[in-house]
């Protein structure tokens, strides 16, 4: 029962992660019709980022109390730039030509930025500081500590407020003006393109807070963490229904749960013939099985039809 | 001048030239670079394969090495001293199934693979199949890597070695042979293997690309709605290109396990796939000799790099500060955005030749 | 007459939007059939659902001795339904001959084992398709080299070779969606005829046109369509007369 306690807790808190990372592939799919397939990427540039910069403010002596919301800050903004200039270099030239063609340049993105990280930062993996006094806390024999009560609070208030924003505000309504109906919405004064911008910066923002809660979580960052990450939230995305906001929520926390409920009992399932480094396999087979039994995912429409 | 003279000539020239190739190549830059050769000849068999899933039906599989890996483990596993390991009362010295019985069943395997992958995704968007392939490389990169315990199957990240060398009528190709007096070292006996193989999937993808399959496939990639409304079963033809790329990529991973006489799952990372991908976008999807040069061209990439950035940078800087093997990786990248950006069609398009000549035959 | 296609309370729904409203029309074999409306009044959206494309959500269409409610795109091609797209959507990067040899498929056999080993049948085949193919290009009335590919034909030119392409699949039905859109005059003449001699060969035509004097013109009956229903149908003078019909037109602001 402690073991079943102990992976929710951690199911939870990878889950919020996912459900952050989902909500980029999904806000971009919804509006463009579009897997940014660069958007791990933007997550692993994210923690790089943060890391940088913590580290610079902290050997300049700023408490780490100041220097971590700072960090945070200079790291979304740096990819809500670059998720900006992935969209206007990479997809926006590309808008009206076929299908394939994105999606090769957003291959080609994603290497870039990962060789680009790499030699920047290097092969290794870069061990976070520890910040905070980071207390656990014990709950019926399972542990929870600061940082993953933090990680999952700030999670869920980002996706309530993200939420307001795409239903309360009239830049929300532009954007669902956009994703219904391209082309309606410009005629009735929508600035398409800027909303599109917009999408990717949200999205690329919300990707840097998920890279730093990654990175502070597990004390370590890497050039590679991006793309696994980011192919499980695709995942979550798939699972909740993509196009859909509550579904890449409900998607990337019941993907954490699944994982981590599955890593710990895998053993047993399997009379000890695999264990917990199968982890990552999960998220594929849940990838398989929601498209055969339920391609349009848990609270998606039927797939768009269009002729 | 008679044009089919001429075209003749050119012909024997191309033919002569690649016959002599190892030759040369010995001569000029050292029998090091023979085997680069071999090599270089594998990717444009296995770009050629990616070339019937992306350039044929417009498929975007970004986990195409992984059909590679499964035909090179099927070889690494029935063809070496390994299975010992894991059955010692069943193959007390390993399987030792002789490679041409091994081939057509890798080639199944990886075929069956595809179709495993295909049947559920080919149904929906061509982006679900790019996801999951892009999953299923990874997933068969874990699985390699730890199916060493609880039985030794893959011997995880080590490997497996002393793979069985191909023989060719009861003629290993690890040794020198003597061939109609002519001294054959084994790198250019395995040149003639590959080549001959290349040739067969040229002539595979050529007769494919001219047929009623060919024309499904190129109507799916230009227009999915259109293909199927004109009566085209578009979610089967898909999975028959699909498993087809698949196969080539068997076939190429069981002569690449012959050929190294070792298998890691380093050799089967994602940025092979890339580079794979990059092969036959950067040389013209859907054009055979596009993507020869294509695959040609990236193939030998990395060695010049070595050659040049190395030695460069050393004089320049007096230490590596780029290595080779990332700035390969991003002109990868860099090369795929461009590509599509301003040449979509690839170094090599096509139709270019097609319109040129602009005459009224169908088939060969 | 017997009815080639019959739709039943055909009902086809967008969100809260009903682009088809109970839906019931018969089209006779052998009749040039049109079918009319304001922009967007739900006739593209008929095609889509008769040719498998959209799945309807009420009703039931018969086609050729068969029921169809739920069914795939190549089914209803192969049941002998061809069609034309309103924005055209031709295999652009393909020569104007592999258009219409594509629309052969369903009536070839060849496969892998024919593809690689070019035997006699497949040969035979190939030729006959290549031969078909040329012939319906010259007959719809395209000229230029059967080598060219589709994007680089004239917008009137890819109007037509979308019909040879249509007509290759061997259709009992043919439903054209607009055809003489961005024709002009000359064109359009030169449509009608081919129309009617394609209706000469046995074969049916349902066309959308927004040209109303070409559909009545050319039809032997004609449909309205407004709001996703059918507000009439009959002989062209007769659908002329429909005061409904006439309030449809001018409470609309085109045409
Ligand atoms: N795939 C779709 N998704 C949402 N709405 C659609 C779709 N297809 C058509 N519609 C809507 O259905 C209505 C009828 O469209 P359509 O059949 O194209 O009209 P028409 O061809 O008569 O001009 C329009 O309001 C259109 O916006
Ligand atoms: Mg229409």
């Amino acid at each position: 029962m402690e073991i079943f306690l102990q992976q929710i807790i951690n199911g939870l808190v990878q889950g919020s992660v996912y459900a952050l990372v989902a909500l980029g592939y999904t806000m971009v799919y919804g509006i463009l019709g579009l897997i940014n397939f660069a958007h791990g990427e933007v997550v692993m540039v994210g923690a790089m980022l943060a890391l940088s910069a913590l580290t610079a403010m902290i050997g300049w002596g700023l408490s780490p109390l100041l220097a971590l919301p700072l960090s945070l800050i200079l790291a979304m903004a740096g990819c809500m730039l670059l998720g900006y200039g992935i969209e206007r270099i990479a997809y926006r030239p590309l808008r009206h030509a076929p299908r394939l063609a994105p999606l090769i340049t957003a291959i080609g993105v994603s290497i870039v930025l990962q060789n680009l990280a790499m030699m920047i930062w290097g092969r290794e993996y870069h061990a976070f500081p520890q910040l905070i006094a980071n207390q656990s806390h014990h709950i019926a024999g399972a542990i929870i500590n600061d940082i993953q009560i933090i990680i999952i609070i700030m999670a869920l208030v980002i996706m309530l407020a993200l939420m307001a924003v795409v239903h309360r505000t009239r830049l929300g309504r532009a954007m669902r003006a956009v994703a219904e109906n391209q082309h309606a919405a410009q005629l009735m004064g929508v600035d398409v393109n800027r909303v599109i911008s917009v999408t990717f910066m949200l999205g690329s923002a919300l990707a840097a807070i998920a890279g730093l809660m990654v990175s502070v979580n597990y004390g370590l960052a890497h050039y590679y963490m991006g793309f696994l990450l980011g192919l499980k939230a695709f995942t979550a995305a798939v699972l909740g229904g993509i196009g859909n906001l509550r579904g890449a929520m409900l998607g990337g926390l019941l993907l954490g749960l699944i994982e981590s409920l599955g890593a710990g009992y895998i053993g047993d399932l399997t009379g000890g013939f695999m264990g917990s480094q199968y982890q990552d396999v999960f998220a594929f087979f849940v990838l398989i099985a929601v498209l055969v039994f339920r391609p349009s995912g848990l609270l998606g429409e039927r797939l768009a039809e269009r002729a | 001048m008679n044009k089919f003279l001429n075209n003749k000539i050119i012909y024997f020239v191309v033919l002569a030239a690649v016959l002599l190739l190892p030759f040369a190549t010995d001569a000029l830059l050292g029998r090091g670079w023979v085997r680069i050769v071999d090599f270089a000849m594998l990717y444009i068999m296995l770009a050629l394969g990616l070339n019937i899933v992306v350039g044929y039906a417009g498929l975007l599989d970004l986990g195409y090495i992984a059909f590679f890996a499964v035909g090179a483990y099927c070889y690494a596993l029935t063809g070496s001293p390994h299975l010992a390991t894991a059955f010692p009362m069943l193959f007390p010295d390993g399987l030792h199934l002789s490679f041409w019985i091994v081939l057509p069943m890798a080639a199944l395997l990886a075929g069956g693979f595809g179709v495993l992958l295909g049947a559920p995704t080919l149904r929906l968007r061509g982006d679900y199949l790019a996801i999951v392939t892009l999953g299923f490389g990874e997933i068969i990169r874990i699985f390699m890597n730890n199916l060493n315990a609880p039985v030794n199957l893959t011997n995880g990240p080590q490997g497996i070695s002393r793979i069985d060398p191909i023989q060719v009528a009861g003629v290993s190709l690890n040794a020198t042979q003597e061939v109609f007096g002519i001294t054959l070292p084994s790198v250019h006996l395995y040149f003639y293997l590959f080549l001959s193989f290349t040739v067969l999937v040229v002539f595979v993808s050529h007769r494919l690309e001219k047929s009623r399959i060919g024309r499904a496939w190129m109507a799916i990639r230009e227009d999915e709605i259109a293909a199927s409304s004109m009566g085209i079963n578009t979610r089967n033809l898909k999975l028959l290109a699909f498993a087809m790329g698949a196969m080539f990529g068997g076939v190429s991973g069981t002569l690449f396990a012959g050929f190294q006489g070792f298998v890691s799952p380093e050799s089967f990372s994602l940025m092979e796939s890339v580079m794979v991908l990059c092969m036959v976008v950067l040389g013209g999807m859907g054009n055979i000799y596009g993507v020869i040069l294509g695959g040609l061209m990236l193939a030998l990439l990395p060695e010049v790099l070595r050659h040049s950035v190395v030695p460069l940078q050393q004089a320049m800087f007096g230490k590596t500060v780029i290595d080779p093997e990332s700035l390969r990786m991003l002109l990868f990248g860099t090369a795929l955005i461009v590509v599509m950006l301003y040449r979509p069609a690839g170094l090599w398009p096509s139709r270019v030749r097609r319109r040129e000549l602009d005459t009224d035959e169908v088939a060969p | 007459m017997t009815a080639l296609l019959e739709l039943t309370g055909v009902g086809k729904q967008f969100g809260g939007l009903a682009a088809l409203n109970r839906v019931s029309l018969h089209i006779n074999a052998g009749e040039i059939y049109g079918l009319i409306g304001p922009n967007g009044a739900g006739k593209t959206t008929l095609f889509n659902v008769i040719t498998g494309l959209y799945q309807l959500d009420s009703g039931k269409f018969h086609f050729a001795g068969q029921d169809y409610q739920s069914t795939m795109p190549h089914l209803l091609a192969q049941a002998g339904i061809a069609r034309t797209f309103q924005n055209i959507r031709l295999f652009a990067n393909l020569t104007a001959l592999e258009n219409v040899m594509i629309g052969r498929h369903q009536r070839t056999q060849a496969g892998v084992f024919g593809a690689l080993f070019l035997n006699r049948a497949t040969r035979t085949e190939e030729r006959a398709s290549a031969d078909r193919a040329r012939e319906l290009l010259r007959y719809v009335g395209i000229t230029k080299s059967s080598q060219t590919l589709a994007k680089n034909l004239s917008y009137g030119e890819q109007r037509r070779l979308e019909i040879a392409r249509a007509l290759a699949t061997e259709p009992m039905l043919l439903a054209l969606d607009e055809p003489a859109a961005g024709m002009n005059a000359t064109e359009t003449e030169s449509l009608k005829v081919l129309l009617h001699d394609i209706r000469a060969t046995g074969v049916t035509v349902m066309l959308i046109e927004h040209d109303v004097k070409l559909i009545m013109g050319l039809c032997d009956r004609v449909a309205v369509l407004d709001y996703g229903r059918l507000i009439a149908e009959g002989v062209p003078d007769e659908v002329r007369q429909n005061p409904a019909v006439i309030a449809a037109y001018l409470g609309s602001d085109n045409e």
